[in-house]
């Protein structure tokens, strides 16, 4: 997907002014509350229209002012799923699901009900009402709703901010097995780090109604490592451990990781902070870590006067902090082999 | 307690009256909602002013105005009679009389209810497909349901009440325009009327505590129903 924005918007005593063009699929939009990117989604879904300026999706003019185009927001086809699921109160779950569907025109009716139904495990939800139901599953059938709608574009603003953390990383895989499996370029809005890393290929920083640069969200990361509370958050998805001595072996790269918080079936998502990971120039000789890995420096890099170790191990990566004198004294540097001890508790997980 | 056959015209009359005012106002109520919550224009102020002017304007003014307006050098009144309809001094009047006088009491209503929709609701369904009018009636509609049957039971209570505007425009005409308050007005005028008075009076009780229970007992069984 293509998306060209050149847009100027006045609400009272915010004004947003954002010029860009963006290619991708899996697209995010990052920033604090405040920053604009809720009204840069609005402007793009028709549902406020921009006091001048052009956007352009696929080569499709939604809103020009000098051609005088306003597209109506359903004839843009963009649908969006909001913070609060939003669901019609008046409606059942079914119905709720197939809103959208039933607006789409057969032309582009693509997604199929079944096929929705299916891989948000919404069966057992069809015949409820759409007030019994928990925060995740109302989010679940809003996505599947949005989805149904057969949308050129998915806007998804802050989908994950009103859940707790748990149901969060539960919603997670489903926003990406739809995404794979149905293949709907999106834009993800939010204002985590980590939700970026996980649901986002380019990302657009927004800030005071301003496009702060276009970035990724690793990039994101690495310019945050100072300034989060937990530094840079590596997130693996591990899967098939076996359980010894009640820690978990995972299978990582070449060799494995143990982790105390494991879970014995499927896959999960573990954090681990740059901070857990400490770094020592020779073998240690026996250390309590349960983890410790033959790293290669693969690059190094500098935030706010720490430095961002990139580690490599059997083709793995993870990020490392440390700050500028121990990497001195250690003799960092690119190629240089090292050794990082990693605590099994350490790994943080997120469903 | 005797009801004499007069009177249960009267009862019968202000009934008719009271349905037609508010199942005449009811679609424009709705749509003067609906372009006072969802729509931006100029001059909102004074329709806001326009809409509400009823409530505290005396009725008997109300009644003059119409009385201009419909009457023989009226506009309105001149359109009607070159159609063939007589409406002065009718029950018709009556029915106008009243649904201006309510009409605030149900835009009121329907106006809270729909204030209490969210409007991303109302954004979730246009980014779905669909057009302005599919929300109006997908959405917006069935969820001011609960303040359209209240605001509607409140204008059904104040038109049968209605008094001022109605002896002007409709007249006191036993059997043809005389409603319950101007029945009791007759009654309460007449040295022997007092009896009389009092049953009628007691009729006018026995409705207006209907009305308030069923609008109290519907508003309370929409409202759960929404909560399940």
């Amino acid at each position: 997907m293509r998306l060209d924005i050149d847009v100027e918007k006045r609400l009272g005593s915010f004004s947003l002014r954002m010029e860009t063009s963006l290619t991708g699929d899996r697209i995010g939009i990052f920033g604090d509350s405040g920053s604009g990117k809720s009204t840069l989604v609005h402007l793009i879904a028709g549902l406020l229209a921009p006091d001048r300026g052009e956007l352009r999706i696929d080569g499709t003019t939604l809103f020009s002012s000098r051609d005088r185009i306003n597209l109506t927001p359903e004839q843009r086809r963009i649908a969006i799923v909001f913070q609060q699921a939003m669901l019609f109160p008046h409606l059942g779950v079914k119905a709720n699901l197939l809103y959208g569907y039933r607006r789409c025109r057969p032309e582009h009716r693509k997604i199929r009900p079944e096929a929705i139904i299916e891989v948000l495990n919404l069966q057992n939800l069809l015949q409820r009402g759409v007030n019994n139901l928990s925060g995740g599953e109302k989010q679940r059938v809003a996505l599947g709703r949005a989805v149904l709608a057969n949308p050129r574009l998915l806007v998804m603003d802050e989908p994950l901010s009103a859940l707790d953390d748990s149901l969060r990383y539960q919603i997670i895989p489903y926003l990406k097995s739809v995404s794979e499996e149905f293949r709907i370029p999106y834009l993800f809005i939010s204002h985590s780090i980590t939700e970026m890393q996980l649901m986002a290929d380019d990302v657009l920083v927004v800030a005071k109604g301003e496009l702060a640069g276009v970035s990724t969200p690793d990039q994101i990361a690495r310019t945050n490592m100072v300034g989060s509370p937990r530094g840079y958050l590596n997130l693996l998805r591990l899967g098939d451990p076996l359980l010894r001595d009640g820690l978990y072996h995972y299978p990582w790269g070449q060799g494995h990781l143990i982790v105390s918080d494991g879970n014995d079936h499927g896959e999960s998502l573990f954090e681990l902070s740059s901070r857990d990971i400490i770094l020592f120039k020779n073998h240690p000789e026996a250390i309590s870590a349960r983890n410790l890995l033959e790293c290669r420096v693969a690059e190094l890099f500098e935030s706010d006067g720490r430095n961002g170790v990139v580690l490599e191990s059997g083709g793995k990566r993870l990020v490392a902090e440390i700050v500028r004198t121990a990497a001195e004294e250690l003799g960092i540097a690119p190629g240089v082999i090292i050794f990082a001890a990693i605590k099994a508790s350490a790994f943080r997980r997120l469903g | 307690m005797s009801l004499s056959p007069q009177d249960l015209t009267a009862i019968g009359l202000s009934m008719k009256i009271a349905v037609c005012a508010t199942a005449l106002s009811l679609p424009f109520g709705f749509a003067t909602a609906w372009f006072m919550v969802f729509r931006n224009f100029r001059g909102k102020v004074l329709l806001e002013v326009l809409v509400n002017l009823p409530l505290t304007l005396p009725p008997v003014v109300i009644g003059y105005f119409l009385l201009l307006l419909f009457g023989r050098h009226g506009w309105a009144g001149a359109a009607l009679r070159s159609a063939g309809i007589e409406f002065i001094f009718t029950w018709k009047a009556a029915v106008v009389a009243s649904a201006t006088v309510g009409f605030p009491l149900l835009v009121r209503s329907i106006r809270l209810g729909m204030e209490s929709i969210d409007r991303q609701l109302i954004q979730a369904s246009r980014s779905l497909g669909a057009a302005w009018y599919d929300t109006l009636a997908t959405i917006v509609l069935p969820l001011s349901f609960r303040g359209m049957v209240a605001g509607s039971s409140l204008m059904f209570a104040r038109s049968l009440g209605e008094f001022g505007a109605t002896i002007i425009v409709a007249g006191n005409i036993p059997g043809l325009t005389q409603t319950i308050p101007l029945a009791i007005y007759d009654y309460a005028s007449s040295p022997t009327g007092t009896s009389m008075a009092l049953s009628l009076c007691a009729v006018s009780v026995t409705l207006s505590v209907a009305i308030l229970l069923l609008h109290e007992v519907i508003g309370k069984k929409l409202e759960n129903g929404r909560s399940a």
